[in-house]
């Protein structure tokens, strides 16, 4: 194979190749993402709520009537006047809440909103900052300057502070809520982070190769120094969605999210009917554990799926 | 070094500017002001409130109005709050930042102090039962939604133990007919801990220099640190003022215990991995193959080193951890800097927010400014001479 002359490979070949080597590297991190233990922990998490939160029509198909189980409108005629909230029974698992919605219903409901919140505002903001990242570190002088500057002063704002002070601008809703964590925190920390790993990519002499062999900028930035940060990107992205459960939660619990239902606002529900003081704590317990449990799952799944992928991605924790 | 610290102190000064201009601007595209509370008020003629948007200079053109605050910012006289009329921000300021400051640098310390001590101990244990059993429960804590276990802990500890007060900085029938107001107690209780500190630390240093042998000066330091106590204590027993200050940390145990059990493992598991790092180097080998005793290695070899990237940690977690105050001061109903600032952004009370802004991104400016020095002055591999970060 050495001495005979290197044959033009065709397209299809490349691909192929391509493909074998990519499921041969999945293969081999996902042996090392399910030895950390912690990953795999997290996964099943998740797992676990994302078919908690699709079986929410089943859930409401299985009880015929929506007027009594819808998260938002919802109320239980059968249920004896002024009983609400009412401890679980067998047709409210969860109980009711003060204004007689079905606990579960919400519960469910919210469940999948909150992922995707979680998913989005991540998802785009590691986006924002990879790109960020790579172009400020590719480049260098004034653009890295610009934007490390930015990147300071985003990360002076008080996140829940400001967020609090933007909804009163805008209407924050979840999709917006994702949005401006998106952008907060990809002009902010997550920048500063991928920039320093697209710096260490840069010096890499695959890239030399690539300018000298005539790749323009785009080229190299986008199939050479990408594609080398993103593993840390999809690492930074897990933590991001643990942030933007919380920063949801404590938003809606503060009040100041603009949004009928999620996990945050049953327990902002149930603070601000004053279910949550004193001995009310122990004896409506429905109110507040079940979501209080979900969010801190939910935060503690993706923040384990970090901790496994870390030991995929920095090769350095690994072996010991 | 010193080029590179006076360059960052130009740029603080420059991104403070423009970080408050941002703040200025979000408070201004706000609809509405802090007199729209009044429209509904029948007793409150139009003509009132006119002359109250007069007063405050709500009435000005934009450019007039930014330039106003700008130089209120600058000249550091902050204004007269809106909502707290007619106490000026910089008084509000000045009596919650100490108590904020305070209380969560009090929380990070011990967050840190534990997450030293249990990550140089599980990372030295590793596989082992203890290393599972704080990985697990730090964790699990770690990731607990805070409101929850805030209202958790009130519950279980305020209400069915009675140990501690449900809330607020104080008791106010304690302080029926008090002497004092909280904070003239609270800034002597201030005080009292810098001094008794500033005293601890000169004495040890004085040992140091005198007493070399290792247990002998134990023992010296230890006396000293029950002495400057005790004598701590006395002074406020003596003074007539000693139950209000008790009163004052009574309240502040609660929020203390809520967040560091939260916190704790954050700085352990940091130390765990950073230590795990260090043991795998070469002169820790070295330092076994000399036939120094196992403790000596941990503490004085890799403790050491595994300490840096905690002690940069430590500067940007007290910035952080003012930011999760607003949640905190809210649920504990105490305050702080984090619910005036929450009080004034829902008020409407623009000077008062932009000052408790301003005050917070100065901090927060100051802390990353530190912890970069800090790094290249703990770290010799790190230098700031060509280009700098």
């Amino acid at each position: 194979m050495a001495d005979s002359v290197p044959r033009e490979l065709s397209k299809a070949e490349i691909r192929k190749a391509r493909r074998a080597l990519f499921f041969r590297s999945l293969r081999q991190n996902w042996r090392l993402f399910t030895a950390s233990k912690i990953g795999p922990i997290g996964l099943s998490i998740i797992i676990f709520f994302v078919l908690f939160g699709a079986a929410h029509p089943i859930y409401m198909l299985a009880h015929h009537n929506n007027a009594i189980y819808d998260p938002v409108m919802g109320f239980d005629y059968d249920l004896p006047a002024g009983t609400n909230p009412h401890p679980p029974t067998w047709s409210h698992p969860l109980g009711t809440d003060a204004l007689g919605r079905d606990v579960m219903s919400q519960l469910m409901y919210s469940t999948t909103r909150d992922i995707l919140l979680g998913l989005i505002a991540a998802g785009a903001g590691v986006l924002i900052a990879t790109l960020i990242g790579s172009i400020a570190a590719f480049y260098g002088g004034i653009v890295d300057a610009f934007f490390m500057r930015v990147a300071d002063i985003v990360m002076l704002f008080p996140l829940l502070a400001t967020l609090v002070a933007l909804s009163a601008v805008v209407k924050v809703s979840l999709l917006m809520l994702a949005l401006l964590l998106a952008l907060l925190t990809g002009f902010g920390a997550t920048a500063i982070i991928l920039k320093s790993q697209a710096l260490q990519v840069k010096v890499k002499p695959f890239v030399e190769a690539a300018r000298i062999s005539g790749g323009s900028n785009f080229h190299i930035i986008w199939s050479h120094i990408v594609p080398n940060v993103l593993p840390l990107s999809f690492l930074y992205m897990m933590f991001s969605v643990t942030g933007a459960i919380f920063t949801e939660a404590a938003l809606a619990f503060l009040g100041f999210l603009n949004v009928q239902m999620s996990l945050g606002m049953i327990i902002q529900y149930a603070n601000n009917a004053g279910y949550l003081v004193g001995s009310r704590l122990g004896v409506y317990w429905y109110l507040w554990l079940p979501p209080g449990v979900a969010i801190s799952l939910l935060c503690a799944g993706f923040y384990f799926v970090g901790r496994g992928l870390d030991e995929v991605v920095n090769p350095r924790l690994r072996e010991r | 070094m010193l080029r590179y610290s006076a360059v960052r102190l130009a740029q603080i000064v420059v991104v403070l500017f423009i970080y408050t201009t941002i703040v200025w601007l979000m408070f201004y595209a706000m609809p509405g002001s802090v007199t729209n509370k009044f429209i509904g008020n029948p007793k409150i003629k139009p003509e009132a409130i006119q002359k109250m948007k007069q007063l405050f200079g709500l009435d000005l053109p934009w450019y007039k109005r930014y330039l106003m605050d700008m130089r209120n910012i600058y000249t550091g006289h902050l204004g007269i709050s809106f909502d707290y009329y007619p106490r000026t921000v910089w008084s509000i300021i000045t009596e919650r930042l100490p108590r904020t400051v305070t209380l969560f640098l009090t929380i990070v310390l011990i967050e840190y102090a534990i997450g030293f001590y249990l990550g140089k101990l599980i990372a030295w244990l590793r596989g082992g039962a203890l290393d599972y059993l704080a990985t697990v429960s730090g964790i699990v804590l770690w990731t607990m939604f805070l409101p929850v276990w805030a209202l958790f802990l009130i519950w279980l500890f305020a209400y069915l133990a009675g140990w501690f007060p449900l809330g607020q900085f104080v008791t106010p029938l304690r302080w029926l007919g008090a002497p004092h107001d909280a904070n003239f107690v609270f800034i002597r209780m201030l005080a009292t801990a810098f001094g008794g500190s500033f005293a601890f630390a000169a004495g040890w240093v004085t040992l140091r220099r005198f007493l070399h042998d290792r247990r002998v000066r134990r023992i010296a330091v230890a006396g000293l640190g029950l002495v400057v106590i005790a004598a701590a204590l006395v002074l406020w027993a003596r003074s007539g003022i000693g139950q209000y200050a008790i009163d004052i940390v009574w309240h502040m145990i609660l929020p203390f215990i809520t967040l560091v059990t939260i916190g704790f493992a954050g700085a352990m598991l940091v130390m765990r991995d950073s230590m795990l790092d260090t043991i795998s180097e070469d002169y820790i080998t070295t330092a076994r193959a000399k036939g120094l005793p196992e403790k000596v290695i941990r503490d004085h070899h890799a403790a050491r080193t595994a300490l840096l990237p905690l002690s940069t940690g430590f500067v940007l977690a007290i910035a952080f951890s003012l930011d999760g105050a607003v949640i905190t001061e809210t649920i504990f109903s105490w305050p702080g800097i984090g619910l005036t600032l929450l009080h004034a952004v829902s008020t409407q009370d623009v000077p008062l927010a932009v000052g408790a802004y301003t005050v917070l991104g100065l901090i927060a400016l100051l802390a990353h400014y530190v912890a970069d020095i800090l790094y290249a002055v703990l770290d010799p591999r790190i230098s700031y001479h060509r280009g700098g970060a």
